[in-house]
């Protein structure tokens, strides 16, 4: 057997770090649920604050879910890194033989089966108690979905860049809210313009090109990112 | 032209030639902005349609200029720190930073003061370009903070570095997406097809101004980035030398 037969693939290693990452997650639900009941709680303040006319509820209610989503998101970035960070385990990436943006990918993947699947999933109770009728529903389930990918990647960079700082979530939204802004505007304007019969099309394409283009460009960054935070 | 560049990369070479350098961009700067500033309120003519408001744009557009040009330029040297390690460029990028959101609120101060009696609000979140100029406000405030938060020079550099870079790919983006979102600004007057639509006495101040403001910028940039230098190279000892003999 040659040394090289003895390095995962690239594939291999990432999926590694998925089912490794999935299994922490299933042994602490908490980590997954938490940002859950966030997202329904601050969907359930804007009703409260507004007042119950639905006119208004309907109106308001892509724009009130797209933001509570685009929070309960970030909630979860923050840890993103930090047990890793706290346990050694970046460091065992750091120094694998493997590509590190690699294995950033896996755990933007993560994350977004963790946190950003769920909240599509999670959506649509929510968003009945916003009037919004089925059809509606069905596009913001989309918007979510290709939206919270974007999210999930965009905040790896984030993270990345805070691991290891103690100034916690404050700085980490203060860097990844603004970058952010384009995934809000598609994904809250698209739900809003179908509500009113527009088309649909123009939004779910730029939410999916930007979804890939962020895929494709982001994981190098958060392996730079990751270098320099851990040097 | 390399090695003239590579000379300049050197902290203490750079430190010598921006002290000759600031002069030459402060004074035609001044003279340039006072032009501006007389012609723009005396001579340029009264709008036909906004009156006397319209002056502000002798701020406003050499402002939201400058606030764009400051964030390519951090970008850029932040870039070529990252990539080539030069240290010089780092400090620029950190120098810039501060100067291009301040320019960013002088533009978003500037134009939520011509909104007023335009379009009867102070703020007026149906115009894209004011509302992009915020994000990228807030794009300057994370880079700082960031920045701010890390107490090891050379990490908080390439940190940032690779912060101004994401961003810097985003910045197109957030401009287009706000576009979509809704638009109300004025349609652009100065850069388009068949020229600028304005009179020669009201386009000519406008062009000085842009001018003295990237004079003035660039010597504000040169003296920001020379104190980056002497703080960051305060213990060596050409910094040492430079100040017992007492000289600049």
């Amino acid at each position: 057997m040659t040394e090289h037969d003895e390095i995962p693939s690239m594939f291999s290693g990432m999926l590694g770090i998925i089912r490794r990452d999935l299994l922490l997650a299933w042994k602490r639900p908490g980590d997954v649920l938490n940002p859950l009941f966030f997202f329904a709680m601050v969907a359930a303040l804007f009703p409260l604050a507004i007042g119950p006319s639905p006119e208004q509820l309907q109106f308001s209610g892509p724009a009130v879910l797209w933001v509570a989503a685009l929070l309960a998101m970030l909630l979860s970035l923050n840890s993103l890194f930090l047990s890793d960070y706290e346990d050694g385990s970046l460091d065992q990436m750091l120094v694998s033989p493997l590509p590190l943006s690699a294995l950033a990918l896996g755990k933007s993947i993560t994350h977004w089966l963790t946190s950003g699947l769920p909240l599509v999933l999670v959506s649509p109770i929510v968003a009945i108690t916003f009037q919004m009728p089925l059809s509606v529903i069905g596009v913001l389930m989309l918007t979510l979905m290709l939206g919270t990918i974007s999210l999930s990647m965009l905040g790896s960079v984030g993270a990345a860049l805070t691991v290891g700082l103690h100034r916690g979530t404050a700085l980490l939204s203060l860097l990844i809210l603004p970058m952010a802004m384009p995934v809000l505007i598609f994904g809250a304007r698209t739900v809003s313009l179908v509500a009113a019969g527009d088309g649909v099309a123009g939004g779910l394409y730029f939410l999916g090109a930007y979804a890939v283009l962020v895929l494709s460009f982001i994981p190098f960054a958060t392996a730079a990112a990751l270098r320099i935070s851990n040097e | 032209m390399w090695k003239f560049i590579h000379k300049l990369a050197s902290p203490p070479h750079f430190f010598r030639i921006a002290a000759y350098i600031i002069p030459w961009l402060v004074v035609p700067g001044l003279l340039l902005v006072g032009y501006a500033t007389y012609a723009g309120l005396f001579l340029a003519p009264a709008d036909y349609q906004q009156g006397d408001a319209f002056r502000i744009i002798y701020v406003h557009v050499p402002s939201a200029y400058l606030s764009m040009m400051a964030y390519m330029i951090m970008a850029v040297s932040a870039g070529i720190g990252l990539i080539w390690r030069i240290k010089l460029s780092h400090a620029v990028a950190a120098a810039a930073a501060p100067l291009g959101a301040w320019f960013t609120f002088l533009a978003l101060a500037t134009g939520s003061i011509w909104g007023k009696p335009m379009w009867g609000t102070w703020w007026e979140w149906g115009d894209p370009r004011l509302t992009s100029e915020l994000i990228m406000l807030f794009l300057y405030f994370g880079y700082m903070a960031l920045r701010g938060a890390i107490d090891d020079t050379a990490k908080a550099d390439k940190s940032s570095a690779v912060l101004a870079l994401v961003g810097a790919v985003n910045v197109p983006i957030i401009h287009f997406s706000v576009e979509w979102w809704s638009s109300l600004h004025q349609g652009p007057t100065l850069v388009k097809e068949g020229g600028p639509a304005m009179d020669p006495a009201m386009l000519y101040p406008l062009l000085a101004m842009i001018l003295g403001f990237t004079f003035l910028f660039g010597a504000l940039l040169l003296r920001r980035v020379r104190a980056e230098v002497l703080f960051r190279e305060r213990r060596t000892r050409w910094v040492k030398e430079m100040i017992l003999s007492g000289g600049q």
